[in-house]
């Protein structure tokens, strides 16, 4: 019978500590000659690059931004707070927040529609539909409000119909709506579009499955699953809706007090040199764009993996 | 290259991975790191290719001290888990990358790495993908088109992160074979970390097995299996079973009874008592044999495994009986250990 | 109708709702982009071949689309370099801030164009904070082209750092340290290995914010000047011409800006399409 019989190992016997301590900086001063961490830079590029890039964002983002607040309070809270109660300066809030009120929940229910049609089903030409539904990102903001004049306006192709029935599109109300809707079209589809197609339709087809109705299917499990998504589009959204100029510009036809928008009577202020009145208005809309911007990475700090881990554009 | 490593430490945020690990490879020599994850095989191999740096210790290449040198200076063929391709280059341009990039005066002209990649892919056995793309090939082409990148710069030494971890079984077989015989005619000191003991054992000429960032043991696989320094070396490889026994001048006991005079030499006290299935014999004979009531019975390729339930704590231990002897044990059951390990308990 | 074709045309599912929501979608999207759309470019077509080449060759329209094309030309490399250098220090580096910067980088996506127009300009002006600065130097930027550089800079600079930060995010550590064993030193593995990776990101977030910019008019028109044949952007003139009540030459310069617009939204589709070949994934 074979026997083998084996005691542990000795161990290795215990260092100094400061045996230990002294070695490792000596290894280190070395290595600040030679040795390099291969996938980083060295520290003076590091700094340099994180310098560069912070002075470029400085001046193209930072420095305007400070500057809107700073003319609009340059001369006094008193000027700034006029400014703001100016009239006209209520009427164009209170149209802006209507655009957007309009804008936002039809862009909503469109959303909604066509990220179900496209994600839960199995269809023809549903890429197409897809680059369809990006289209108004490619076109200038001019074009998104000149195609309504050219649609609806008096020389345009339903215009005199319109005028005999004494219906107003162009430089009204509706026509203002109609060319932010456009240049809003896909800020909520195209949130929901990838995440739900990402999701499947797995959940869709258990609830319905166990009994569920497509509405409740829908209520119940299709919306709490898109709901960060869709606040995110909602938001990205509504910051468009009220900040867009150029299509506003071509269709209102700027009548002061009934067809001005916010950003339609910043520049009206502006051209008029108005300066502290221009930046009071300007200031407002800074202020929802940061809101916005606080908002929206607060999602993605917080939500970011309900949001679709792989963002684009 | 013959390489030496020293006393090697690392911490990761005063976390320590490696603990003094020291280590001679013989040049030409083969050799596995094998444990599980978290031991620190990993980070010795990367130290080793000047991937990370040691916080203490000193690596030789020869005769040369290569701790102070960067990666680059090195000149370490490695091979990624992942295989790390570069997926925007075809195979020929992966291939023939690290001599392309050398300084003007070091490198071949642009023929001579023409022929040299071309050689790489018949070494490999590939001549007819030098123009696809990575995402073009399958697993065990990419894996070979890494090595061939490797071997481009005529490293002086091979590395391997868990070659074939990313592979199924049978692809990884192959490459196994394949892979020992193109180091046969290569001839490079071969490192390569593995967490798969049927790997290192069927492939390496040493075994390094390391456990929680030290080395429990270096030996051929004969001496890994055969004669296991601790009781992690043998229980993790192979299988095996443990008795907690006691020793009194060289007598081991179990739960009062006396085993045989098994532990010459080792302290009194309590001992851990390591048996593997095939050193065990089913016997009639009760003098110095162990006794427990059996458990299961499981088919076990050419053997039968009989779990014994041994002692006052029903310990587990496992007997392995030829298949053939259609023996259906039942009740009580009576082995002998024909060979044992024994350590000190602590 | 619809419902008769479609199901032949779609896989068959349990869940319902096909009908209504692609009928909705397919209803809403004609009535508030393709209709639209089909009218401008039914007015164009309707001006007839010499009409609409007397209306689109016409100097100033030329003019304008060339500033406009070359001034977005010059804004989207400006935004390609340092929206490269952005994205590479905020997925690469730890600073103080580095979250805070991450936020407001998407700052031109949410400031209304207009504010950013105002904003751009003081600052430019000559009696401007930056602009009172480069004024001595003999530097004009505001009401140059130099100025609509600048505004369309500041509209496509999220661009860029949005399509490339992902990808350099996801990019595999192990291949820069392959890179490294190779014998590459780090300048050898950014270039040669780190960017050719990114090349197509890049590339993407580089036509996306020259398409964003040759349309862009908000930032633009106050810091332009708007002086003909100088400074003066397609988009405005659309709008001059419009002003003017000569639909015709504002249908005909649309539609020159629709025909590029469509033909930068193909190139980004070819770059997603030789990147999903070349590398088996999309930008």
């Amino acid at each position: 019978m074979l026997r083998e019989v084996s005691a542990r190992p000795v161990a290795p016997v215990p260092r100094p500590r400061f045996a230990r301590l002294a070695r490792r900086r000596s290894a280190d001063a070395a290595s600040a000659r030679r040795w390099q961490p291969p996938t980083t830079e060295r520290p003076l590029a590091r700094w340099l690059l994180i310098a560069l890039a912070l002075g470029f964002l400085g001046f193209v983002l930072v420095i305007p931004l400070v500057l809107v607040f700073v003319e609009a309070l340059k001369s006094g809270i008193g000027v700034y707070v006029a400014a703001l109660a100016d009239p006209d300066a209520l009427a164009a809030i209170r149209l802006t927040l209507l655009i957007s009120a309009i804008a936002v929940p039809a862009n909503l229910v469109f959303g909604l529609a066509a990220a179900w049609a496209i994600a839960k089903f199995q269809f023809v030409g549903k890429s197409f539909l897809i680059t369809l539904i990006d289209l108004p990102f490619s076109v200038s903001p001019v074009i998104a409000g000149l195609v309504f004049v050219l649609l609806f306006g008096s020389q345009g192709y339903f215009g005199p119909w319109l005028s005999d029935l004494g219906i107003e599109i162009v430089f009204a109300v509706p026509g203002i709506a109609l060319a932010t809707i456009f240049v809003t079209f896909p800020f909520v589809a195209r949130e929901l579009i990838p995440l739900m197609q990402e999701q499947g339709s797995g959940d869709e087809e258990a609830a319905i499955s166990l009994g569920a109705s497509g509405w409740k299917t829908f209520w119940l499990v299709t919306l709490p699953n898109v709901r960060w998504a869709l606040l995110y589009g909602v938001l990205l959204c509504n910051a468009r809706a009220m900040g867009e100029f150029g299509a506003v510009s071509v269709i209102s036809g700027h009548i002061r007090g009934v067809t001005d928008t916010m950003p339609l009577h910043v520049e009206i202020l502006y051209n008029e040199y108005a300066f502290p009145a221009a930046f009071a208005v300007a200031s407002l809309l800074a202020l929802l764009a940061l809101v916005t911007l606080s908002i929206k990475s607060f999602l993605e700090w917080r939500h970011g993996a309900s949001l679709k881990a792989q963002r684009s554009l | 290259m013959d390489i030496s490593v020293r006393r090697l430490c690392k911490e990761f945020d005063r976390y320590p991975a490696l603990n003094g690990v020291s280590l001679e490879v013989g040049s030409g020599e083969l050799i596995a790191l094998l444990g599980p994850s978290g031991s620190g095989k990993t980070t010795l191999l990367r130290l080793i290719a000047g991937l990370e740096f040691p916080t203490s210790g000193s690596i030789y290449f020869g005769k040369e001290d290569a701790s102070q040198k960067s990666v680059q200076e090195r000149n370490v063929g490695f091979v990624f888990q992942h295989y790390a391709l570069f997926r925007h280059m075809t195979v020929i341009d992966n291939i023939s990358f690290g001599l392309r990039v050398r300084g003007r005066r070091n490198r071949p002209s642009d023929a001579a790495i023409r022929k040299r990649a071309s050689d790489l892919l018949d070494l490999i056995q590939l001549p007819n993908v030098a123009n696809r793309f990575p995402h073009q090939l399958s697993g065990g082409q990419r894996q070979r088109v890494a090595l061939a990148r490797a071997l481009a710069i005529e490293p002086r030494v091979l590395l391997l992160d868990e070659p074939f971890g990313a592979l199924d079984a049978k692809v990884r077989k192959e490459l196994r074979r394949w892979l020992r015989e193109l180091h046969e005619r290569t001839g490079h000191t071969t490192i390569f970390v593995t967490h798969d003991q049927e790997e290192a054992m069927e492939m390496s000429d040493r075994v390094v097995v390391m456990s929680q960032g030290r080395i429990e043991q270096v030996g051929t696989p004969d001496e890994i299996y055969d004669r296991p320094a601790s009781p992690f070396v043998f229980s993790f490889i192979g299988d095996s079973g443990e008795l907690a026994v006691t020793i009194d001048r060289g007598e081991v006991f179990l739960d009062g009874r006396s085993l045989g005079p098994l532990a010459e030499g080792l302290p009194d006290g309590r001992a851990r008592m390591f048996l593997r299935p095939h050193d065990l014999e089913i016997t009639d004979d009760p003098a110095g044999a162990i006794s427990g009531e059996v458990a299961t019975v499981r088919r076990h390729a050419a053997t039968r495994r009989i779990e014994i339930a041994v002692g006052e704590k029903r310990q587990r231990i496992e007997v392995a009986v030829p298949a053939t002897r259609g023996f259906v044990p039942e009740g009580t059951q009576t082995f002998r250990p024909v060979r044992c390990r024994l350590f000190p308990a602590n | 109708m619809v419902s008769a074709v479609l199901p032949k045309l779609k896989e068959p599912s349990v869940i319902p709702g096909f009908g209504t929501t692609l009928g909705f979608t397919l209803f809403y999207l004609s009535a508030i982009v393709l209709i639209p759309l089909g009218a401008l470019v039914l007015r164009a077509a309707g001006l007839g071949l010499s009409e609409f080449l007397t209306l689109a060759g016409d100097p100033r329209t030329l003019a304008a689309l060339k500033l406009s094309f070359l001034a977005s030309l010059a804004a989207a490399s400006i935004n390609a370099v340092f929206g490269l250098l952005v994205a590479w220090v905020l997925v690469r580096y730890d600073f103080f801030g580095r979250r805070l910067i991450d936020a407001i980088i998407d700052l031109p996506f949410a400031l209304p164009t207009a504010v950013a127009g105002i904003a751009l300009t003081s600052l430019y002006a000559p009696n401007g904070w930056i602009g009172g600065v480069l004024e001595p130097l003999g530097l004009k930027v505001a009401y140059t082209p130099i100025g609509v550089v600048v505004a369309l800079t500041f509209v496509g600079l999220p661009f860029v750092v949005r399509t490339v930060e992902p990808v350099l995010r996801d990019l595999d550590r192990e291949v820069e340290e392959a890179s490294a064993t190779l014998g590459a030193g780090r300048l050898a593995t950014v270039t040669r290995v780190v960017l050719p990776a990114l090349l197509p990101a890049l590339l993407t977030g580089y036509a996306l914010a020259l398409a964003r910019a040759i349309g862009e008019y908000g930032s633009v028109i106050f810091i332009a000047g708007n002086i003909p044949y100088v400074s003066e952007i397609a988009p405005l003139l659309i709008v001059i011409r419009l002003e003017e009540y000569n639909y015709a030459a504002a249908t005909a310069v649309a539609a020159e800006m629709l025909a590029i617009a469509f033909l930068m939204l193909l190139a980004i589709n070819l770059i997603q399409a030789y990147s999903r070949r070349r590398f088996g994934h999309a930008a």
